[in-house]
């Protein structure tokens, strides 16, 4: 419980990350930095087609070709049946992902993997792909989401029948899923209702865009024992992946997490790693691999395009008493968009008596999406905050007074059924109410803008170990890769626990030989959840710490009490003693019963939900369509903030990559279904110069289930921003933007709809 | 193919290498001379990543062959460190928490260590026009433009002694 610390001394200070310097020096190894003796370089070989049967593949004279060691292709790999996979971030099915790292019968999309090479250069390797001769068949293809849906579209998946409508269908479809939320009684909500809205929304697809491509080095001895070393979320579900792919043992492979170059949920799943592995193992040599940038945008990711429908029923006081979603999203080649936390998140802010929520999951020849922080919820809330702010218009309410007023509460059932408890949703709004940033005065072509947001925030597996050293000092392992800031947070919950200081504590991400299981780093839930592990193991170490202490007063280890990093009699019955700092116990450990450490393994439950309300400003432009964030605020539920510039910094990310959504990110395909914009001069992230300062207010509503209070904080953040710049657009002037981006040409275009342009002439 | 011979100076120290000629600087960066300290995140000069300091003009090391090193002054993330004193940039990266994941870190400290090369007065709208060329993707640039007036402001203070 959070009252057994309530005198902190370490967290909610903000000292350097025990990785930084490393990390400024250019000494950090990531992905790409790690070389093996004897290496071979790995590429590959991806379809150019967005639907294609793949007849054949002759690597005959790419084999000839010197320096060439080894090709793999689909037979290279056993054949999976479908099977359900808990092992990454959101759904995934064993199957399918083999089939998304090689191709097997047919390429999906453009950029598919159908070969992969192994040659003693990266230039050679380069050479080979083209003498790679694959055969294709080249079949229609469907990229857009509705026409994907329609009876007559090209199918993807002969297998694949819509789940969840009965009767069975006896057809095949691209829709893989239909799913329904409902709550009250929806028709006699509507009837109830005397404004009713109904809007129609669409969003593109945008990739997670971490600034490190995928890379893997890795090596397969001739006992089939792997070693994997690379860039993930993950080094557990790396594992998993591998050994189920390649058909082996968990126990055969070692998967040690390199520094990772930013993640955003991209990087919860396998691309290359089963690939250098099956290279490896048919060369006899290890073998590297990275991605170039297109390869990235073509095979990877990226997160789901979709079409939102919302109607809205309301009271002329503003009270929501009708709400209707339809969502549905791209789920890429293979079915599993994250359609159902869209639709769970979308009125989970809100306290509604009826409410109707249908999503689909539909395939189309899109690489398979992966999760991209708080999957699914921006999409759906883009609609959803965006009809609020319509609704407001129209009821002439103010959209924070209308959000309010129907805002969830502590014990509001959700429309997906839990009870919401430790809720801080109103706390944000009455934050952002009072923030000085709704009393700046707006200009002309200026507007401002609120929404809100919501994300679940999981715990889950995690495992820690504190181990103290001879002189005092405590090393901490743990599994989830540090893709912001996070092993300073371990540090600082560990030394508040010992009662030593920060820098007396050294955390480290441990491979999977080095410390029990760990869930990867998504779900917002390693400052929570591994946190927990790293509280409680460093609590473990301090009970026998005071054991310890007790033994060599010869009193009884309860009347040994721990207190700012000494062991201390309980009282004056305990005895008189000097107190015993944790370096005395440490150097008297060989006598007192050998080394001091602890591990804990935990599912840790009881995540607090995550909330946020922006704020936004923007100028439009009213020549060019370009619109300018003058300024931003951004209040979040933080539960406790350990480390409280990188909850800072999650928040800021979550925001610039929600404005980069919202204005110019998006996959632009031809007519043959090839992405148009494969790299960041055509795929536009937000850069400095596009960006004011990113202020945060960060409401602290602990959370009773983590010792400290924490919450999640990575991913709610990147849910508002999107609606927030719309309903800023639209107060400055005048217009809605329903469909994302929100890009100059497309923003011009509807500036001279609703003003038609005058001719010269007139 | 033969290989080319190049005499140049990275980091202040004399410098040879072979290299093949479609080699860029970053491949001879990190792949001959074990310098991965610069990043490649493009390979088409967007992301800034592997930013160097080439004359004194910062470079994106990937559009630039090794070949064309032949007799120039090269810096690298490796070289802007005084041994174990870091750069006023370095430093309040680190006391801001202007890195998230750290990926993109060197070619900004890169550039922002040319940028206060050039002017020790950058206006925050300098900063950001100047670092334009850097990618970040974790931290939404906040920390990063604070990190980088807050250096400026130290070695304007440093110089003023």
């Amino acid at each position: 419980m959070a009252s057994s610390y309530d005198t902190l001394k370490v967290v909610g200070t903000r000292p350097i990350r025990p990785d930084g310097v490393d990390k400024v020096i250019g000494r950090a190894a990531f992905g790409a930095d790690m070389v093996m003796p004897g290496m071979l370089w790995g590429k590959v070989k991806r379809s150019p087609h967005a639907h294609a049967r793949i007849k054949s593949i002759n690597a005959d004279k790419a084999l000839k070709l010197p320096g060439v060691k080894a090709v793999v292709t689909a037979a290279d790999f056993p054949s999976i049946p479908s099977e359900e996979a808990f092992v990454g971030e959101g759904p995934m099915n064993f199957r399918d992902l083999s089939r998304n790292c090689m191709a097997q019968d047919k390429a999906l999309y453009d950029g598919h993997a159908v070969a992969a090479v192994a040659a003693t250069s990266s230039a050679i390797a380069e050479e080979a792909l083209d003498l790679i001769e694959v055969e294709y068949e080249v079949l229609p293809h469907v990229i857009d989401v509705e026409a994907a849906m329609a009876d007559d579209a090209p199918l993807l998946h002969d297998d694949l029948f819509t789940q969840g409508v009965e009767p069975k269908p006896t057809r095949p479809s691209n829709i893989a899923k239909k799913i329904g939320f409902n709550k009250g009684d929806i028709a006699a909500g509507f009837k109830e209702a005397e404004v009713v809205i109904e809007r129609r929304y669409t969003t593109q697809p945008v990739h997670q865009g971490y600034i490190e491509p995928h890379a893997c080095v890795v090596s397969v001895a001739t006992d089939g024992q792997c070693t994997i070393f690379s860039s993930s979320q993950g080094q557990f579900m790396v594992r998993a992946y591998c050994a189920k792919l390649l058909g082996t043992d968990i126990a055969n492979i070692r998967a040690i997490p390199s520094e990772i170059g930013g993640g955003f949920g991209g990087k919860t799943l396998v691309y290359l790693e089963p690939l250098a592995l099956a290279l490896s193992k048919k060369a006899g040599r290890p073998v590297k691999m990275v991605m170039n940038r297109e390869e990235v945008f073509r095979g990877t990711g990226p997160t789901s395009g979709g079409v939102i429908e919302v109607k809205l029923g309301a009271k002329r006081d503003g009270h929501i008493v009708a709400a209707q979603l339809v969502l549905k999203y791209q789920a890429g080649a293979f079915p599993g968009s994250p359609v159902g936390p869209g639709c769970m998140c979308g009125f989970a802010m809100y306290d509604l008596p009826n409410v109707s929520i249908t999503g689909y999951d539909v395939v189309s020849n899109r690489p398979k999406v992966a999760a991209y922080r708080a999957p699914g919820a921006p999409i759906s809330s883009f609609g959803v905050e965006s009809c609020l702010d319509e609704l407001a218009r129209e009821l002439r309410i103010d959209p924070l007074k209308l959000r309010e007023l129907n805002a969830a509460k502590d014990g509001t059932k959700t429309a997906h059924g839990p009870t919401f408890v430790n809720v801080g949703y109103v706390q944000t709004l009455e934050a952002a109410k009072n923030h000085p940033h709704m009393q700046q005065k707006l200009g002309p072509n200026q507007g401002r803008g609120i929404a809100s947001g919501f994300w679940f925030n999981i715990g889950g597996e995690s495992s820690a170990g504190c181990f103290i050293n001879e002189d005092g000092t405590a090393t901490i392992v743990e599994g989830c890769p540090d893709i912001g800031g996070s092993r300073a947070g371990m540090a600082m919950m560990a030394a508040e626990v010992l009662g030593i200081p920060y820098d007396r504590v050294r955390p480290v991400v441990g491979d999977t030989a080095s410390v029990g299981f760990n869930f990867l780093t998504g779900g917002s839930r390693v400052t929570f959840a591994t946190g927990m592990a790293v509280t409680q193991a460093a609590e473990k170490v301090v009970v026998e710490l005071k054991r310890r202490a007790a033994m060599i007063w010869d009193i009884s280890p309860d009347a040994v009490e721990w207190k700012d990093g000494m062991a201390v009699p309980a009282g004056a019955n305990a005895g008189n003693f000097d107190p015993l700092s944790l370096a005395d116990i440490a150097l008297k450990a060989g006598r007192t019963g050998g080394p001091i450490s602890a591990e804990v393994s935990i599912n840790a439950q009881g995540a607090g939900p995550g909330f946020a309300t922006h704020i936004c400003d923007v100028e439009v432009d009213p020549e060019t369509g370009r619109v300018k964030i003058l300024r931003y605020t951004a209040v979040q539920d933080v539960g406790r903030a350990i480390h409280p510039a990188y909850v800072e910094g999650q928040i800021q990310g979550g925001v610039a990559q929600g404005i980069g959504w919202a204005l110019n990110e998006e996959y632009i395909y031809d007519r043959n279904g090839r992405l148009d914009n494969p790299g960041f001069l055509d795929y536009r992230i937000p850069v400095a110069s596009d960006m004011p300062m990113l202020e945060t207010v960060m409401v602290e509503v602990p959370n009773p289930r983590h010792p400290f209070g924490a919450k999640g904080v990575g991913e709610v953040p990147i849910v508002p921003p999107m609606a927030a710049v719309a309903n800023a657009i639209a107060d400055a002037v005048g217009t809605r933007m329903r469909d994302l981006p929100m890009s100059p040409p497309k923003l011009r275009a509807a500036l001279d709809e609703q003003n038609p342009p005058r001719m010269a002439a007139e | 193919m033969s290989k080319h011979h190049v005499t140049t100076t990275i980091n202040g120290e004399p410098m040879e290498y072979l290299c093949e000629a479609q080699q860029t600087m970053l491949d001879v960066l990190r792949d001959e001379l074990g310098l991965t300290g610069s990043k490649e995140g493009c390979s088409s000069g967007d992301c800034g990543a592997c930013t160097i300091i080439v004359d004194g003009n910062i470079t994106c090391s990937c559009l630039m062959l090794g070949v064309e090193a032949e007799g120039r002054k090269i810096e690298t993330i490796e070289g802007i460190a005084q041994g174990d004193r870091l750069h006023p940039v370095q430093q309040k990266f680190l006391e801001h928490a202007a890195l998230q994941c750290g990926f993109c870190t060197p070619g900004f400290i890169v550039a922002a260590k040319a940028l206060l090369d050039t002017t020790l007065n950058p206006t925050e709208e300098e900063a950001r026009y100047w670092l334009a060329g850097n990618l970040c993707r974790c931290t939404g640039y906040d920390k990063i433009i604070r990190a980088v007036l807050d250096a400026a402001a130290v070695m304007r203070a440093e110089a003023g002694r």
